[in-house]
Parts: C-alpha cells; sequence; structure tokens
C-alpha cells in the first residue's frame, strides 16, 4: 500500500499555519513561547485527557451497548422473564430444559450443524479453486474477481432470498429448466429433505468473499520460491502441492474460523424462505430463527438469553478447536 | 509487482490455455449470476411469462411490475426506500465518525489502559449480536426508542461495530510515527494531530467503513425487524418481505421489480468503491 506523499506535504504546513497562538519554530524544542504556564498546565492536562476522550462514545459505548447487555443477558439466562413481569430466578433450568425437554431446540442444533459443516466446507473450496485459477496471470483479473464477488455482496439481502423462494419453488426457475432437459422437479422449498440443501446451495454461492481473501495471499507469496522451484525442474502441481497450499493454510485457517462463526447465526435466508417458520417440517429452523421465534414472538427473553449463550460458548468452543487442530496442518513461516 | 506465475511457464502452448481458461471463467461466472440477470429480466416480463420463460431477454419490454410494485401493499416502496436511505446515512456517518476516533486513540495515544481496552474491543469484533440483543433490546424499549431509527443508528455512532476500529487501526499503525512527531514539535496538539494529519491520510479506510457499514446496514433484517413495527417506519427489506406476506406468492413480477431496485444502491456503492471495498475484505476479512 503505497501512501500519498503530496498529502502529507500539504497538510502539515496548512497545520502550522492554522495556529496561531504558538508559532512554530522549526526544530525548537523548548515550549511555545506565547502560551504562559497557565495555559500550558491546561494544555497538558488536555492532552492526558485526550485518549480517553477518544475513546469516549467507544467506551460508553463498550459498557451501555456491548458488554453491559452480555453480563445482564448471562444473568437473564439463568431466569425466567417475559418482559411483562420481572425477571425470575430459575438457576440452570432453562439449559436443562434445552438439551432435555425442547426436542424442537434439539431440531435446531441439528439443522444449523448440517448447514454449518456442509456448506463451509463447500463455500472454501470453491473459493480456493476459483482464486487459484483466477491467481494465473489472467488478463482481467479485476473483473473476474467483482463478478465473482456479486454473490457475496447481495446473497444476505432479503430481495436474494425472494429471489431463492421463487427458484426453488414448485414451478420455479430450477424445475423449467429441469423440464427443457426432460426432468420433472418437486418444490425442493416445500420438501423437508430438499429445503435446507437450497439454503446450503445459497451459502456456497457466496463464496467471492472468502475468495478475495485467498487472492490477496496468494500475492503475499514471495515469487522467489517459485523461481526456485522452476529452477529445480518442479512440476506445476508440484509447486501448487509444496509452495502455494502450504503457504495457504494460514489464511484456510483465518477464512474458516470467519466462515464458521458467520454460518452458525446465518437468519434471514432461512427466514424468508420459509415465511418464518422454519418450516417445512423445521428443516429450515436455524438456530437464530428458533431463539428469535422464543424470544421475540413468545416472550421468553430468559430462555433466549439461555440459547444465545450457549450459541456463544459453542462458537468460542469451534474457534479453540480450529485453533489447537491448526497446528497439525497450518504451516507458519518460521 | 504482482506474482505472474505463467510467466515461468512457456508461452506457446499457454496461448490456447489462455484462451479456455477465460472462457471457463466467464461461463462459470455467467453460471452463478444467471439467476440474478433471469430475476433482472423477469423483472420486464409479464407475471405468467415469469414461470414459463428461462431466457434473459423479456420480449415484450413490460414495465408494470415497477408501477405495481412501487405502490406496494398499503405503504409504497418510497416510504421504505427513504427510511433505508436515512438508516443507512446516519449509521456511515456514525460508523466514520466514532470508529475512527477510537482508532485513533488506539493506533497513535499511549495511555495506561491500553492493552487492556484494546484487548476488549477486539474480543467483542467475533462475539454474536444475539448475546446482548435481548437487554438492549429492554434498554431501548425503556428509552421509548422503539418504533424510532435510534436503536439502529445510535450504536454506530457509539462505535459499536468494532471490526471497523480494528482495520482503522491497522491502517493507522501504518503511517509514518515522523507525522505526529513533527507535527507535536511544530506545537500541535493530539487533537490537531487527528483531524489535519491521521484523519485525512486514512481515507481510504474510511472509505471501506463507509461502504461496508452501507451494504450491512442496507441489508440488515433481523435488527429493523425488532424494533420497528409500524409500517410506515419499515427499511426495504421489512417492505419486501411485508410485501411478500400480504401478497403471497401471486404477484412475483411486482415483487422482483422491487427486489431489484432494492439491490440497485447496493451495487452503486460496490462498483464506486470495488477499490476500497477487495483491499478492506482482503485486510480484515469481512464478510460483504
Amino acid at each position: 500500500m503505497s501512501l500519498p506523499q503530496t498529502s502529507i506535504d500539504v497538510s502539515a504546513p496548512a497545520d502550522a499555519r492554522g495556529r496561531s497562538e504558538s508559532r512554530p519554530v522549526r526544530g525548537a524544542l523548548k515550549a511555545p513561547r506565547t502560551g504562559g504556564t497557565r495555559s500550558l498546565r491546561r494544555r497538558m492536562m488536555l492532552d492526558r485527557a485526550a485518549p480517553y476522550l477518544f475513546l469516549a462514545p467507544w467506551l460508553i459505548g463498550f459498557f451501555v451497548i456491548t458488554f453491559g447487555p452480555m453480563l445482564v443477558s448471562l444473568y437473564l439466562s439463568f431466569t425466567d422473564y417475559s418482559l411483562l413481569s420481572p425477571p425470575e430466578f430459575i438457576g440452570f433450568e432453562n439449559y436443562e430444559r434445552m438439551f432435555t425437554a425442547d426436542p424442537k431446540y434439539l431440531e435446531s442444533v441439528r439443522v444449523t450443524a448440517i448447514y454449518v459443516f456442509v456448506s463451509v466446507p463447500l463455500q472454501l473450496a470453491f473459493a480456493l479453486l476459483v482464486a487459484l485459477a483466477l491467481n494465473r496471470g489472467i488478463k482481467g483479473l479485476a473483473i473476474y474477481r467483482s463478478i465473482y464477488y456479486i454473490p457475496s455482496l447481495i446473497g444476505g439481502s432479503v430481495a436474494i432470498a425472494i429471489l431463492w423462494r421463487q427458484m426453488f419453488g414448485q414451478t420455479g426457475l430450477i424445475n423449467q429448466v429441469l423440464a427443457l432437459v426432460g426432468i420433472e422437479g418437486q418444490s425442493w422449498i416445500g420438501h423437508p429433505d430438499t429445503a435446507l440443501g437450497t439454503l446450503i446451495v445459497l451459502n456456497v454461492w457466496t463464496f467471492g468473499s472468502p475468495m478475495v481473501i485467498f487472492l490477496a495471499a496468494l500475492r503475499q507469496i514471495p515469487v522467489y520460491l517459485y523461481e526456485a522451484a522452476a529452477v529445480d525442474g518442479v512440476s506445476a502441481w508440484g509447486r501448487l502441492r509444496h509452495i502455494t497450499l502450504p503457504m495457504l493454510t494460514p489464511i484456510v485457517l483465518f477464512n474458516m474460523i470467519l466462515q464458521l462463526i458467520g454460518a452458525m447465526q446465518a437468519f434471514t435466508p432461512a427466514y424468508v424462505v420459509s415465511g418464518g417458520t422454519g418450516g417445512p417440517a423445521n428443516s429450515t429452523l436455524f438456530y437464530t430463527l428458533y431463539l428469535y421465534q422464543r424470544g421475540f414472538t413468545g416472550l421468553e427473553m430468559g430462555y433466549a438469553s439461555a440459547m444465545a449463550w450457549a450459541l456463544l460458548l459453542v462458537i468460542a468452543a469451534i474457534t479453540g478447536i480450529n485453533f489447537w487442530l491448526s497446528k497439525y496442518w497450518v504451516h507458519y513461516d518460521d | 509487482m504482482t506474482t505472474n506465475v505463467t510467466g515461468i511457464v512457456g508461452s506457446k502452448r499457454g496461448h490456447g490455455r489462455k484462451a479456455l481458461s477465460h472462457f471457463l471463467i466467464i461461463g462459470f461466472g455467467m453460471l452463478m449470476l444467471y439467476p440474478v440477470l433471469w430475476m433482472i429480466s423477469s423483472s420486464f416480463k409479464d407475471t405468467a411469462q415469469i414461470f414459463s420463460e428461462v431466457s434473459l431477454l423479456p420480449s415484450p419490454v413490460v414495465t408494470d411490475n415497477y408501477e405495481r410494485g412501487w405502490e406496494g401493499a398499503g405503504i409504497g416502496f418510497s416510504t421504505y426506500f427513504l427510511n433505508s436511505t436515512i438508516v443507512a446515512a446516519l449509521a456511515v456517518i456514525g460508523n466514520m465518525v466514532a470508529c475512527s476516533l477510537a482508532a485513533y486513540a488506539f493506533a497513535r495515544l499511549d495511555f495506561r489502559l491500553r492493552r487492556v481496552l484494546f484487548g476488549a474491543m477486539l474480543a467483542t469484533i467475533m462475539l454474536p449480536y444475539h448475546v446482548v440483543i435481548v437487554p438492549q433490546y429492554i434498554l431501548f424499549a425503556q428509552l421509548d426508542w422503539v418504533n424510532t431509527f435510534l436503536p439502529l443508528v445510535a450504536p454506530k455512532f457509539l462505535a459499536v461495530d468494532s471490526f471497523f476500529i480494528f482495520l482503522m487501526v491497522q491502517f493507522m499503525r501504518g503511517l509514518p510515527a515522523e507525522l505526529d512527531q513533527a507535527a507535536r514539535v511544530d506545537g500541535a496538539g493530539p487533537w490537531q494531530i487527528y483531524w489535519r494529519i491521521i484523519l485525512p491520510l486514512t481515507i481510504p479506510a474510511l472509505a471501506t467503513t463507509a461502504i461496508f457499514t452501507f451494504i450491512w446496514t442496507w441489508n440488515d433484517f433481523f435488527t429493523p425487524m425488532i424494533y420497528l413495527s409500524d409500517p410506515r417506519l419499515y427499511t426495504v427489506p421489512l417492505g419486501l418481505n411485508s410485501f411478500l406476506d400480504s401478497t403471497g406468492e401471486s404477484s412475483w413480477g411486482p415483487m422482483f421489480a422491487m427486489a431489484v431496485l432494492s439491490l440497485g444502491p447496493l451495487f452503486g456503492f460496490f462498483l464506486a468503491g470495488q477499490k476500497y471495498l477487495t483491499s478492506g475484505i482482503a485486510t480484515t476479512g469481512l464478510k460483504g
């Protein structure tokens, strides 16, 4: 990344000119003369307070909107709370209920797990393959990269969820195309066996954003490695196998964690495609969708908080396991 | 500067191979975009045709869907678009201001709690929204903010989207420290250094922040759904969803027309800020 050198030259004199109370003397390290000790002290105090003043919005946000609510929701997860009457402490009851008395919860865990562990590996595989294909010094890389990125740009929108609902419906686009080759399709979204599949396809379709990250990482691999390999007569496959892929493993890990966390929290497509129900037969009941139903439709805020904390713990665990496993396959450069 | 790997491989047989790979890359790209292109073309088709035409060229071209869709069901899409624009614009401003202030403190100033607070900031990047949603809702309900845009906008002015702080910290750390030192020698305080030196040089990161904030806010469905129940305050995604609910699946034409319109601003920002967008994804791995 190159810095626009000119703008530094422009902004520095402008800064000096704008200040009237203390005329800058180039190279002079003594305190500004005209200021006097009182204003100097005030100025020093202001400078000392400055970091916290700069941080003030974030500090308020952190404590009032993020960290405080986090603690409150941890507390609420141990209560029975319907918004209408004050929370009532019930210990671990919410958590027990999740795993022993709420089959629908377990169903939502199952659906989400399938969604995450099928769609993310496929998505990353596509991202890597297309990035490798695009990284062969091909002309028009910027245009191709943009084309492949478009689904990531729009994939999470209601508009695309609506398109998906039409496409995979009984009389939708997919079945029209299938009819051209003489296959009679079913309603993919209306059938419990295939509804989740359509959402998996949607997530795989948005492989553009990990692909862009792979492309950036591919550019970072030093050329001399390839030159040395070429001198030694290593085949293209050998270069891919022994240089490119090992050098990419940290980015694979990074992308994987990012996409896993994102997929576990997917909501919009399932909501729109199933009309908010998670149907048919709970087959698209994503974790967050069920959380929404419990919390904001059923007003079971304590239970919803417990679900949220369980999600946080699972995300933390999966991320931790990934880092732990990474020492077996991620190549670090030293 | 790019690693031209193919340059190492011979060039003669590379020619045909290159043409083939262009062909494959374009072909696969078209296959991926086909549904979107089909939706755009279908928005200009007669509703009956949508269910019988896989072609990308509507004939005849019908604009009736746009007229009918714009009217919506009850409240028109002009209201939804206006609402979305207000929310997105305020969110963009909030994130640019608040995140750059915090980033400057983390990247360039020295203070006692810096490490602890920076760690706390990083820890919130991956925090699932759902962990805070219930207490946040209670808080905003007590402030009487439900059915206003404030719950969607005010958090941005408090730098809650810590990804962008991180993005800007990374960027600011890349700026030479001599800049600050020289300015300090010339008598500039932290505010002047922030406003006149660091901020102008951070424009690429600010642009990335603006584009991503816009895309996320424009696409956001979950937060507005929780806080907005008055249809007059609906943002575009809520409007689309309620249009889908109220018309059932009987009017795909108008629905597609409005869906296409809702994607328009995303494409606009994407084309205008492509450079910042891809560099932003590459440095922090933001998901679009």
